[in-house]
C-alpha cells in the first residue's frame, strides 16, 4: 500500500520546521501544505486538529497527529532508520525532560523578550538568560544536544538555533549573544550548518522581513497562545 | 544487584499520583518520601535542581523529573508487566496528545475553579465540565481510554479525580451531574488495586485546599 503523507503547517514557525528537519533525517516522502494561520484556516486543519486549531498536524493514511513533540516521537516509532530518540530509557527520559524545558521555559520566554512589552518584557527577558544559561549548561563538551549527530533535543531546540537570532535583531535586544553564551552560539552555528537542518530552515533574511511586517498582527495572535 | 527506587512526591499531587499508579501496576518496590515543599529536602533540591518540584523518580541513584517523563521511564524500564503505552504508533500518539491536551488545560482550570471568585471562576467551571466532556467523547463505549485495560491516559488523568470534590465544593456545583459518563470511568479505575492503594482521599484533599486558601487569604 502506498504511504500518504501530508503536512499542514506554516513556513515560519519553527514547530512545523522540527518536523520537516525530523522527516527529511528519515528520508521520507511527503506531501506538505501550507496554513494561513492567521486568517484563514483550512477546513482539513480544522478537521484534522479540532481540539487545538493549530499547526503542525501531520496525516499519515488519513490519520492526523497533532502536537510537534507528539509527532516527533510518531515519526522516530514509525520509521526506524536514524532514529532520533536514544535506545536507552534514562537517555530518552533526559532528552525529553530537556524537549519540555525548551518548549514550556525558553520558548515562551524569549518570545515574550522580543514580542511583549513594558514589564511582561523586563521579566521574559530575565527568564530567558536563567533558561538558556541552563541550557547551556546541558551542552558543554558535546556538539549537538544528541551527541556526535543532530538528535531529538537539538530538533527540538531550533527555535534557540534560528529564531532567537532572527527574533532578537527584530526587536533589537541581547539575549542569545557570544559574550553571554558562548557554547550555545557556536552550537547554534554548528546547527544550522548541519546540511539537513540548512535545507530546512527559512532564511534569515526572509523570516526577519516576515516577523517585522507581521509584528502587530503576531502579537495579538499570540497574546493569549504563548 | 537490587534496584534501589525512591519517588520524592508529595502526598495530594496529582502528578505525584500518576507516578505510584505507574510503579504499583508494574509491582515496582519504592521507597516513598513524602516532601515539605515549604522546606524542600537536601535530597530534591540535589535530584531535580532546574525545577525543585516533586515528582522525582531517582532509579539507582539517577533521577528522573517531570510526570509524562518519569511514567514512560517506568513504562520503558520495567516493560515485562502491565504495559501502559498501547504498541502501536499511532495510538501511542493519541495517548501522548490527549495527555498533553489534559497537561495544558486541566490543571490551570482546576486550580482557578479553587481559589478564584465570580465570573473568573465560572468560566473555568464552564471550561472544566467542556474539557471533561471532551475526555468523554475521547472515551466513548471503552472502559478505559486504554481499552479493556488501564493505559497511559487513564493513569494520567485519574488522580484529577481526587480534586474533584474540593473543586466541586469551591464551585458550587457538581461534576457528577455534568459528566456522568466521566466519573464512571473514575469508578472503574477506583476497582483496580493499583490505582485505589495510589490515591488520597478527596475529603482531605478538600481540607489541604482549606489550608491553602487560608494561607494565601482567599475566601
Amino acid at each position: 500500500m502506498g504511504e500518504e503523507l501530508k503536512l499542514l503547517g506554516v513556513w515560519g514557525s519553527p514547530f512545523s520546521r522540527r518536523v520537516e528537519i525530523a522527516l527529511k533525517i528519515k528520508g521520507v516522502e511527503y506531501e506538505y501544505s501550507e496554513e494561513d494561520l492567521f486568517h484563514n484556516k483550512s477546513a482539513l486543519l480544522l478537521e484534522y486538529n479540532p481540539v487545538h486549531k493549530k499547526i503542525p498536524v501531520l496525516v499519515h493514511n488519513g490519520k492526523p497527529i497533532a502536537e510537534s513533540l507528539v509527532i516527533l516521537e510518531y515519526i522516530d516509532e514509525t520509521w526506524k532508520d536514524s532514529p532520533l530518540l536514544p535506545q536507552d530509557p534514562y537517555e530518552r527520559a533526559i532528552a525529553r525532560f530537556w524537549a519540555k524545558f525548551l518548549d514550556e521555559k525558553c520558548v515562551p520566554a524569549v518570545w515574550k523578550s522580543c514580542m511583549s512589552v513594558g514589564p511582561e518584557r523586563e521579566k521574559a527577558q530575565e527568564e530567558a538568560l536563567e533558561f538558556l544559561s541552563t541550557l547551556e549548561g546541558e551542552l558543554k563538551g558535546k556538539k549537538f544536544f544528541g551527541g556526535e549527530t543532530v538528535g531529538f533535543v537539538d530538533i527540538v531546540a531550533n527555535f534557540v538555533g534560528h529564531w532567537t537570532g532572527v527574533l532578537q535583531e527584530m526587536a533589537g535586544v541581547d539575549i542569545l549573544t557570544e559574550d553571554k553564551f558562548p557554547v550555545l552560539c557556536k552550537w547554534a552555528e554548528e546547527f544550522q550548518n548541519c546540511p539537513v537542518i540548512k535545507e530546512n530552515l527559512p532564511p534569515r533574511d526572509k523570516l526577519l522581513a516576515f516577523f517585522k511586517a507581521q509584528r502587530e498582527t503576531i502579537t495579538n495572535f499570540y497574546k493569549n497562545k504563548v | 544487584m537490587a534496584d534501589e527506587v525512591i519517588l520524592l512526591d508529595f502526598w495530594p499531587s496529582m502528578f505525584g499520583m500518576r507516578c505510584r499508579i505507574a510503579l504499583a501496576a508494574k509491582g515496582v518496590k519504592y521507597e516513598y518520601k513524602d516532601e515539605d515543599l515549604r522546606n524542600k529536602s537536601e535530597l530534591l533540591l540535589k535530584m531535580n535542581p532546574i525545577h525543585k518540584k516533586i515528582p522525582v523518580l531517582v532509579h539507582n541513584g539517577k533521577p528522573v523529573c517531570e510526570s509524562l517523563v518519569i511514567l514512560q521511564y517506568i513504562d520503558e524500564t520495567w516493560s515485562d508487566k502491565c504495559p501502559l503505552l498501547p504498541s502501536d504508533p499511532y495510538q501511542r500518539a493519541q495517548a501522548r496528545f490527549w495527555v498533553d491536551y489534559v497537561d495544558k488545560k486541566f490543571y490551570e482550570l482546576g486550580r482557578k475553579v479553587w481559589s478564584t471568585k465570580g465570573e473568573e471562576q465560572e468560566t473555568a467551571k464552564k471550561e472544566m465540565i467542556e474539557s471533561l466532556k471532551l475526555l468523554e467523547g475521547e472515551l466513548g463505549d471503552k472502559p478505559f481510554f486504554g481499552g479493556e485495560k488501564l493505559g497511559f491516559l487513564d493513569v494520567a488523568i485519574v488522580p484529577f479525580s481526587t480534586w474533584f470534590y474540593a473543586y466541586e465544593m469551591c464551585g458550587n456545583f457538581s461534576l457528577e451531574a455534568e459528566c456522568p459518563k466521566f466519573m464512571a470511568w473514575t469508578k472503574r479505575c477506583m476497582e483496580i488495586e493499583s490505582v485505589s492503594k495510589s490515591l488520597v482521599d478527596p475529603h482531605k484533599v478538600y481540607g489541604f485546599v482549606l489550608q491553602l486558601k487560608k494561607a494565601f487569604g482567599i475566601e
